[in-house]
């Protein structure tokens, strides 16, 4: 006797949420976890009491996050909607997830849509670890739904066009922007820029964030090849170094972010391949167009599986949920298909466009100074890691995890995992994807010491 | 709303995460780096694990995703980190 399939699906932003909304009215009746309190996500997310008096800040639609939501609960009796719920364990069948009250649960599936968003990617400098140091999502989240700035008078550090939306956003907030130091060149831009057309509506508002910028006097340095943060209990001043000479802008804080990394622990725990995108740098889950991968019953889409941003993330949601329910041996719309996937490809096309107006810095993190640190839950620095390479003969990161400890804190390696196969790329002289990538563990993500197993006869 | 840092009142906004309260108040959370030195969060979005903080209820939260509560009492001064 074989019911409707158990489907769960993780996290709620846009592509959960146009899941969910999907498996929904074939009349599935998805599971839906979310860390949050809310569905939509950091960028559909309620911007909170604190955020209420703020100004318009460009490229920021709290309207469309309301709408967004109100269509989520339209559903509540078709959607069961689990906020607060992390996922911390997965096997092939089971996942277990930490609630907001300390108890840890478990749900069978049947398949699942794994569609947990992305991490801002950082780059070691040193000071990086100073109190003020943000990343740039984490800036834009404090203004967006706290309403209050990382500080008073910020510098912004690293590249992508979230680099200057964070930057105008703060301005546009009235906080003061120290600088915008972007190590990406001008001629990338200039490079890409008719590939750039792809998406009219995002170049706009990438040139009007620029506008908005110059017309304030904030310095905009492109082309920044290294870059230092001072101070000695908290952020004083960052120093950019840009065509052998040196910058420095006083400031009390430093959002810096360079591009995004997909949150990939679930698929990895899981054994999805992944493969090494060589162009970002970013080792990325392997999947079919419409979001399948090769587990079965596996599907993954949005920032946490390729990071196309907010509206590609939604179609590719409903892509994915698409994509189960024909193989659930439903009759799906394939003119619907068809449209999500030719915009799809338009995303993707602009994505490609971005990575080339602002590429991955080729030489920041392989010139690392050795006392700088690299892992911030274990203090390991880059000269660890390449003591780890020269004396110890460490040939991965993993090897090299293993000696210094560098990934084995209590962020699993979120922040440090990809600059240390950088660095070690680079000292051992050898191409990126022979540097390895740290595997996820379970649990995902720490839990209290005081979270408690519910008896298995109660669990769900 | 009123909560406490190391026994000192403070206020914080409704609205406020306790990171964000905390931060109004002063610029860090005491020191939680492996080497003793000062942090304050870092991501603000529940990842990166660097804002743990202890409170006198003997609860361990994590203070960016953590909504503040009118009448918390956070612990940053003892030197046992918090996670
Ligand atoms: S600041 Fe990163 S988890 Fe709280």
């Amino acid at each position: 006797m074989k019911g409707a399939p158990i489907v769960v699906v993780v996290g709620a932003g846009p592509a959960g949420v146009a899941a969910a909304r999907r498996l929904a009215e074939a009349g599935l009746r998805p599971i839906v976890l979310d860390s949050g309190p809310e569905p939509g996500g950091r960028i559909w997310r309620n911007t909170g009491s604190g955020a209420q008096g703020l100004p318009r800040l460009p490229g920021h639609d709290p309207e469309r996050g309301r709408h967004e939501r109100a269509r989520f609960v339209e559903w509540r009796e078709r959607i069961a909607f689990y906020p607060e719920t992390t996922v911390i364990d997965v096997t092939r069948g089971r996942l277990w997830a930490l609630a907001s009250s300390g108890e840890v649960d478990s749900t069978p599936w049947d398949r699942l849509i794994v569609a947990t968003g992305a991490l801002d990617r950082v780059v070691p400098v040193p000071g990086w670890t100073l109190p003020g140091v943000v990343t740039l999502g984490g800036a834009q989240t404090a203004l967006k739904t706290r309403g209050c700035a990382v500080g008073r008078r910020i510098a912004f550090f690293g590249t992508g066009p979230l680099l200057y939306l964070a930057a105008a956003q703060h301005l546009a907030a009235g906080v003061e922007v120290a600088v915008v130091g972007d190590t990406s060149r001008l001629r990338d831009a200039v490079a890409a820029a008719p590939d750039l057309l792809a998406d009219p509506a995002r170049l706009r508002l990438g040139l009007r964030c620029l506008r908005m910028l110059r017309r304030a006097g904030v310095p905009v340095l492109r082309g920044v090849r290294g870059a230092r943060i001072e101070g000695r209990k908290t952020v004083e001043a960052i120093v950019l170094e840009r065509r052998r000479a040196f910058w420095r802008f006083s400031c009390d804080a430093v959002a810096t972010g360079f591009g995004l990394v997909p949150q990939t622990q679930i698929l990895d725990l899981l054994d999805v391949p992944f493969t090494l995108e060589e162009t970002s740098g970013l080792w990325l889950p392997l999947l079919d167009r419409a979001g399948r991968t090769s587990i079965p019953g596996v599907y993954a889409a949005g920032d946490g599986a390729r990071p196309l941003g907010a509206e590609a993330a939604a179609m590719a949601g409903e892509r994915a949920a698409l994509a189960l329910l024909e193989d659930e041996g439903s009759r799906i719309d394939a003119g619907r298909v068809a449209q999500l996937e030719t915009t799809l490809a338009r995303h993707e096309r602009f994505a490609r466009a971005l990575a080339r107006a602002f590429p991955h810095p080729r030489v920041l993190e392989a010139e690392i100074a050795d006392e700088t640190v690299v892992c911030r839950c274990e203090n390991v620095t880059a000269g660890d890691l390449r003591r780890a390479v020269r004396e110890l003969d460490a040939r991965d990161v993993s090897e090299a995890k293993a000696f210094t400890r560098c990934g084995m804190g209590r962020c699993q390696g979120r922040l440090c995992g990809l600059s240390a196969a950088r660095i070690l790329a680079a000292i051992r002289n050898v191409r990126l994807a022979e540097a390895g990538r740290l595997r996820s563990q379970a649990p995902v993500l720490p839990m209290p010491v005081a979270a408690r197993r519910v008896p298995a006869e109660d669990a769900a | 709303m009123p909560f406490t840092i190391d026994g000192e009142p403070w206020y914080g906004r409704v609205g406020d995460s306790l990171l964000s309260a905390i931060l109004a108040a002063r610029s860090d959370l005491g020191p939680l780096a492996p080497d003793g030195r000062l942090r304050a969060g870092f991501c603000l979005i529940g990842l990166c694990q660097d804002c743990w903080v202890r409170l006198a209820d003997g609860r361990r939260v994590r203070a960016c995703t953590t909504e503040l509560e009118a009448g918390m009492a956070v612990l940053l001064a003892s030197d046992e980190a918090a996670w």
